[in-house]
């Protein structure tokens, strides 16, 4: 005992230091551990976006720094206007129904006895893991002016051939029902995920407080799940904001660009036309609203982060 | 020669100290429990054993040699944790020869080991099963395995009891006991449960807020603690602590409880508590066995006295009452027989050889 | 009054009416569940029964006036003409590979990132950690024409022409993969109890082998849902190859099928459906057995972490 005492001092400086020492390559190894990570994002996705900054800030010919006249220029096109109201529309629209729909269906697969669910869970998310290229060509295929399948069967009632993609409203109509033909599914796994989560003691509480089947959805199922409902409806709406597949294959923004979309069109013109600043801003306006469901998604994640 | 030795350790999260500046000496083969409430820096100071965490002051040795800054794998320990830590997807076999095949021990030896620690364990036919399939009890046994196959200068334990039902805690506690008498090595244990100090431990040291309040044999906290803390922390049901103030009436000591009710202080502790008469904020401390029914046979220091009674909870062996002295709730045990019941007055008795006065301020034991 | 209502023998009948009632409104409301169910996975499983159903037609038949919801000579046809053309089966191949490729590459970086993210920490990987999930909410859509001209200006500057070759799917899809894969992976190493690192640490095991021996194995139902979803991802990437590949042997399947099935106006639909059909066999089957990991890694990007 008495030479720890003696040696105590000494040991601490060394112990220190070297400790130190061992801390700061374990961060040394951390980081390396990360770097093909950090690369990848600063590289591939960072420099990227900013890139598409600058290049919306060029000519057609990307010769000439013109500031906002890309942007001045769109905002004088009437096509422009109709994307903007064409990408709202279909976006919220989408969401809203891929969310009813999904929430309903997850509800008649929650109530069936749980030995059935698995495998109606299994037919029903079909559509979302089809590639969507691929199931939107079957779309097409259904929807087809001289042989659609559909309008055979409306035929049979005595109704007129429907122009599923021929004639704007049907088009618009048509790219938001294979979307949320594709997207239900996926609320539909989310939600009933969540509806699992609600505690079975909770309805029977609200059975025993005289709550009406209704009632139970609205004061226990859909507070317990609003933050999932949220989550997902902000996810999706990313995602269906900035799609791409669908409208390229079904329609490829005809009727005379009335279903473009900011991702259809931005590929139309930068890709197609050959003007990749005036393609990198069209794309750049889906970032406002990005940025917002983003906000928000990460300000959910971290306030579900810190209640942990 | 695997005595631990900890000399002003401290270990500072931020700001704040989590432990304060500890001196502690276990001496080789000796089995020590760390006990407190949860927060006191008990297991803080096992993962600085451990090599978990850096410690910030102070030094840490374990068989002579200072361990500051040795990595956990060459500080030659073995840790059981509450939750038992096992590899969910290694058997039993495999959890337990871990350690040495990183350590490239020949596998003849490996082999060895872990039948042998098995067998100390009595967990032979479990080598084959996953942790999933085995019971809470069993769970335990392999963690424990895993440490013994090790062969290390110290066993550390953190609170590897309190995932287990009651029944099954009081039979690991016993196994745990055996084991250590068979094996010998230098244990740290830690818990919150001071039933389960009391039982295993050579010396309790006993832990509040970063320091150690008092390190002794269980039969020594539990007669001479020396701050109220360890009074009150050991002990169950636990210690009364009355508020009180002493008197001299007529050349002998009194500890007066409340208007209506005081005692005399044994001739023994007279010479001791006559510096405290007429000091503010002194509390009686008695442990409830010391307040019973009345019985037929007086011994000295015991007094009788009467209360109302508020609630009598039936022990079967034993039946708890508890009554209020000056607003304070007390607790007694007395016999079932006695006719205790809720709401009557009852006779009690006191027996004062066995009280403790306490200052509040300062919460020494006088 | 309550004691003599249940001795009374009135009282138990009406119990048991209340009861029959309850358990006959959840035979309704589970009548009413089947019903929907049917209807919605009608609505749901359409396109693809359509898809099997022409894929099994003859051009002939595919023109003619009759019932398109029913095959009047089934033939082989299309999946023969397909399987044994060189196009689609380079189509196949290019695909397979990228998509293999894209796992490995994303599961490398993903996982040993992950591991440092989740169980590490140095400077700055808190923000690191967010900074990857906001990664993953960039879609694609917004980065292809910067990328485009990036690519140009390497051909330019390095005389490396990176366009119109399959491989470069290879470095632009782990954009796509490694921001998702690496965000859950986080949550499933997160969710492994702190004290087994320790153990391992205890045990000897340096944080190489904490990962390699402890880490995987124990995630690998996690390692399992990400690499599903990498490979899913990969397989069903659109705008990346359409934008950049174009000659026919670069191409991969849902570009192939589309730009090169479709010439013009003529639409072989036969065999449009089979090759989008064989296109969707592999996601396909890697649902149908891996179902359950499918939808843990579906549901873990907004419940973990």
């Amino acid at each position: 005992m008495a030479d720890i005492a003696a040696r105590g001092p000494v040991a601490i400086a060394g112990g220190r230091s070297s400790l130190h020492k061992l801390m700061q390559r374990k961060s040394t190894i951390a980081f390396l551990m990360a770097l093909p990570l950090i690369l990848l994002i600063l590289t591939l996705v960072a420099y990227p976006a900013g890139y598409a900054v600058y290049l919306a800030m060029l000519n057609k010919g990307m010769t000439k720094f013109v500031g906002f006249g890309n942007f001045d220029f769109l905002f004088g096109r009437e096509t422009f206007w109709m994307v903007v109201y064409q990408s709202c529309l279909f976006a919220i629209t989408a969401v809203i129904f891929k969310a009813i729909i999904g929430f309903v269906v997850a509800h008649f697969v929650h109530n069936i006895p749980s030995k059935g669910q698995r495998k109606w869970r299994g037919m029903l998310l079909v559509p979302w893991v089809i590639p969507p290229a691929m199931s939107t060509l079957a779309w097409l295929w259904l929807f087809d002016p001289s042989y659609s399948a559909f309008n055979w069967i409306l035929a049979g009632f005595g109704i007129d051939r429907i122009p599923w993609t021929g004639e704007t409203g049907w088009a618009r109509f048509s790219v938001i029902l294979v979307n949320v033909w594709i997207g239900a599914p996926f609320f539909m796994i989310m939600y009933l995920a969540a509806l699992k989560s609600v505690p079975e003691q909770l309805y029977e509480a609200a059975s025993i407080d005289g709550a009406t089947w209704w009632q139970r959805i609205w004061y226990v199922t859909l507070p317990m799940m609003r933050n999932i409902i949220a989550i997902t409806a902000l996810f999706s709406l990313i995602v269906t904001f900035a799609n791409f597949d669908i409208v390229r294959v079904l329609t490829k923004g005809d009727p005379l660009n009335t279903t473009h979309v900011f991702a259809t069109w931005a590929f139309r013109v930068g890709i197609e036309s050959g003007d990749i600043p005036l393609g990198a801003s069209v794309s750049l306006f889906m970032v406002p609203i990005l940025a917002v469901a983003a906000t928000f998604i990460l300000r959910d994640i971290t306030k579900r982060g810190s209640e942990v | 020669m695997a005595q631990v030795t900890l000399r002003k350790v401290v270990k500072m999260y931020d700001e704040v100290q989590a432990v304060r500046g500890i001196d502690l000496d276990i001496t080789d083969k000796e089995f020590i429990v760390l006990v407190g409430p949860s927060g006191c820096g008990k297991s803080t100071t096992l993962r600085m054993i451990a090599g978990l965490e850096e410690i910030s002051g102070g030094d840490i040795a374990i068989g002579g040699d200072v361990v500051n800054d040795v990595p956990p794998k060459d500080r030659d320990i073995a840790m059981v944790f509450q939750n038992y830590a096992l590899y969910p997807h290694m058997n039993v076999y495999e959890n337990m020869s871990f350690g040495l095949k990183l350590k490239r021990t020949p596998k003849d030896e490996i082999e060895r080991r872990v039948r042998q620690a098995a067998q100390i364990l009595d967990i032979t036919e479990l080598l084959d099963r996953k942790p999933k399939q085995l019971s809470g009890g069993q769970r335990q046994r392999v963690a424990m395995g895993r440490a013994i196959v090790r062969d290390p200068k110290v066993f550390l334990f953190d609170e590897p009891l309190s995932n287990l039902d009651a029944k099954l805690r009081v039979q690991m506690r016993t196994e745990i006991k055996k084991v250590h008498q068979k094996v010998r090595t230098t244990t740290v244990y830690v818990t919150h449960d001071q039933v389960e100090a009391m039982t295993l431990a050579d010396r309790v040291v006993v832990m509040n807020a970063g320091l150690i309040e008092q390190v002794g044999s269980p039969n020594d906290l539990y007669h001479s603690p020396i701050t109220k803390f360890v009074a009150g922390f050991i002990g169950s049901p636990a210690m009364n602590f009355i508020p009180c103030h002493l008197e001299q009436a007529a050349g002998a000591l009194r500890v007066r409880l409340s208007d209506t009710l005081s005692f005399p202080v044994p001739a023994d502790r007279t010479s001791r508590y006559t510096a405290h008469v007429g000091k503010a904020n002194l509390v009686l401390g008695l442990r409830p066995e010391h307040i019973t029914e009345t019985r037929p046979h007086v011994e000295p220091n015991q007094h009788d006295f009467e209360n109302p009674i508020d609630v009598v909870e039936p022990m079967g062996m034993e039946t708890l009452v508890y009554f209020t002295i000056a607003g304070s709730e007390v607790c007694g045990r007395v016999n079932p027989n006695a006719g205790a019941t809720a709401e009557k007055p009852m006779k009690l008795r006191a027996d004062l050889s066995n009280m403790h006065l306490i200052d509040d301020g300062t919460g020494k034991v006088l | 009054m309550a004691n003599a209502t249940i001795a009374s023998p009135t009282a138990t009948t009406i119990s048991g009416r209340r009861y029959g009632s309850v358990s006959r409104d959840r035979r309704w409301a589970l009548r009413w569940s089947y019903f929907f169910l049917v209807l919605f996975a009608i609505f749901f499983l359409t396109p693809p029964v359509y898809m099997f159903i022409t894929s099994l037609k003859t051009s002939a038949e595919i023109s003619a006036e009759s019932n398109p919801w029913w095959v009047y000579s089934p033939t082989l046809a299309n999946y023969i003409e397909l399987l044994t053309q060189n196009t689609y089966l380079t189509f196949f191949r290019n695909s397979a590979i990228v998509a293999v490729l894209t796992v490995i590459i994303t599961m490398a970086i993903s996982v040993i990132a992950a591991f440092a993210l989740a169980r590490m920490k140095f400077w700055g990987s808190a923000t690191l950690a967010t900074g990857v999930f906001l990664t993953y909410l960039v879609p694609e859509t917004l980065l292809f024409i910067p990328l485009f001209k990036m690519f140009a200006w390497f051909n330019e500057t390095f005389d490396i022409q990176l366009m119109n070759h399959w491989w470069t799917l290879i470095i632009l899809y782990p954009t796509l993969t490694v921001p998702f894969c690496t965000w859950i992976m986080i949550g499933y190493f997160a969710s492994i109890p702190k004290e087994l690192d320790e153990a391992a640490l205890i045990d000897g095991a340096t944080w190489i082998q904490t990962l390699t021996k402890i880490f995987i194995p124990v995630a690998l139902p996690g390692i399992i849902a990400a690499t599903i979803f990498c490979f899913t991802v990969a397989w069903a990437q659109f705008l990346y190859p359409l934008a950049f590949t174009t000659s026919t042997t670069e191409l991969v399947l849902p570009v192939g099928i589309v730009t090169t099935l479709i010439k013009g106006d003529v639409f072989n639909w036969g065999q449009i459906m089979t090759g989008a059909l064989l296109g969707a066999a592999p996601p396909l089957i890697i649902y149908a057995f891996l179902m359950d990991y499918y939808i843990a890694g579906l549901t873990a990007g907004a419940t973990k972490g």
